[in-house]
């Protein structure tokens, strides 16, 4: 019984219904996703793709995630797009990513609008600078757990060290930034692991 | 307006393709582009645009979706979404058909290991900009101190410290 019960557990994470989702499930479940991601939308993702609606196995969760982490632009957005792709096509691609988008856009220009229609007002000023304030301290303890999470070796964190002030203090364009530094990166992992 | 909306799309495709490490390692590059290459905002407008963004559910791109609408309204938002999404959406398609079993790839956990440092550094360039910004008066440094820390050592709802921070700034204005 107890066996049982493990392999239907197991079952859960390890195989797919067996049917695909339809281009308005993809915007619905897209839909969700971008509503009530605060701050990190991937675990969200992942429950609802993997264990609630179980449009792929955790395994294959994993490799599309690996791959979309990879690459450029938002880990989500990458996500929502492959995974459109993959059931649907191109239709599903943009359903997922229409679906993703629709409602933050909406609320992020909504604000926009009304910040326009209250900026001479003090107090409205004053709220949004608090607003603002708070949003560079979430930023500020997101940048330090990233540096923590930092390998504790003289390599990483010189190369991290030195993007920071490239962009902050000289001001380099990231066109220009970015291949470099990522070049140095290599170089010194590959000197360091020999 | 054309002009305009295709220097956008310029911009952001470009940004599209650079975007390693996501929403918050592009905010430098981001702020250099409209405040200081194009000036379509002075540092405090951009910083205002930031604070508004992460009020808002989704990515963490939305910043992208309300400079696009500070800079040429609706057209102007729809134009710069679709310019920073696009070019990367389709790379991810196109390598997540042609790339399987990436993960197991020893090349690709060194790429990996290159990038993590370079995107760390980016979203710590950031993170400067806007606490050089908040901290200009004493009520934006006491808030950006207060929130770092609670971020730091606990576990509250974004949005709960976004709203207890805005409505601190209103009480300071009004007292």
């Amino acid at each position: 019984m107890a066996a049982e019960l493990a392999k239907a557990a197991a079952g859960a994470t390890s195989r797919r219904d067996g049917r695909d989702p339809t281009v308005v499930e993809l915007f619905r479940g897209f839909l969700w996703l971008g509503l009530t991601g605060f701050g990190g939308v991937l675990p969200l993702a992942r429950r609802m793709i993997v264990e609630q609606r179980r449009w792929l196995t955790a395994t294959e969760f994993a490799d599309l995630l690996a791959v979309c982490q990879f690459l450029p632009g938002g880990n989500i957005l990458n996500l929502a797009a492959a995974l459109g792709a993959r059931f649907r096509g191109a239709r599903g691609s943009v359903a997922a990513l229409a679906g993703l988008l629709a409602l933050p856009a909406v609320i992020v220009i909504a604000l926009g609008v009304c910040y326009q229609a209250w900026e001479g007002n003090t107090e409205v000023r004053g709220a949004v600078l608090g607003l603002a304030a708070v949003a560079t301290g979430l930023l500020a303890a997101t940048s330090a757990k990233i540096i923590r999470a930092l390998p504790r070796r003289w390599a990483p964190l010189t190369v991290a060290a030195v993007c920071c002030a490239a962009v902050a203090v000289l001001h380099c364009p990231l066109l220009v930034v970015l291949p470099i530094m990522v070049a140095v990166s290599l170089l010194l992992n590959r000197k360091a692991s020999r | 307006m054309i002009s305009l909306l295709t220097r956008l799309a310029g911009v952001f495709s470009q940004l599209s393709v650079l975007s390693f490490g996501g929403g918050n390692a592009i905010l430098p590059e981001l702020q250099r582009q409209v405040v200081g290459v194009n000036s379509w905002a002075t540092p405090d407008q951009f910083h205002t645009l930031f604070g508004l963004s992460q009020a808002a559910p989704g990515p963490n791109l939305m910043i992208v979706t309300l400079v696009g609408w500070h800079v040429a309204g609706l057209l102007g938002a729809l134009v710069a979404t679709l310019a920073m999404i696009g070019p990367s959406a389709l790379l991810a398609v196109v390598a997540t058909r042609l790339w399987h079993g990436l993960r197991e790839r020893p090349w690709q956990q060194r790429v990996q290991a290159a990038l993590t440092p370079v995107s760390a550094g980016l979203v710590a360039a950031g993170a400067l900009f806007a606490v050089r910004t908040s901290a200009a008066t004493t009520t934006g440094t006491v808030i950006v101190v207060a929130a770092t820390a609670l971020a730091l050592t606990r576990r509250f709802h974004p949005l709960a410290l976004l709203g207890t921070g805005a409505a601190c700034g209103l009480l300071v204005t009004v007292i």
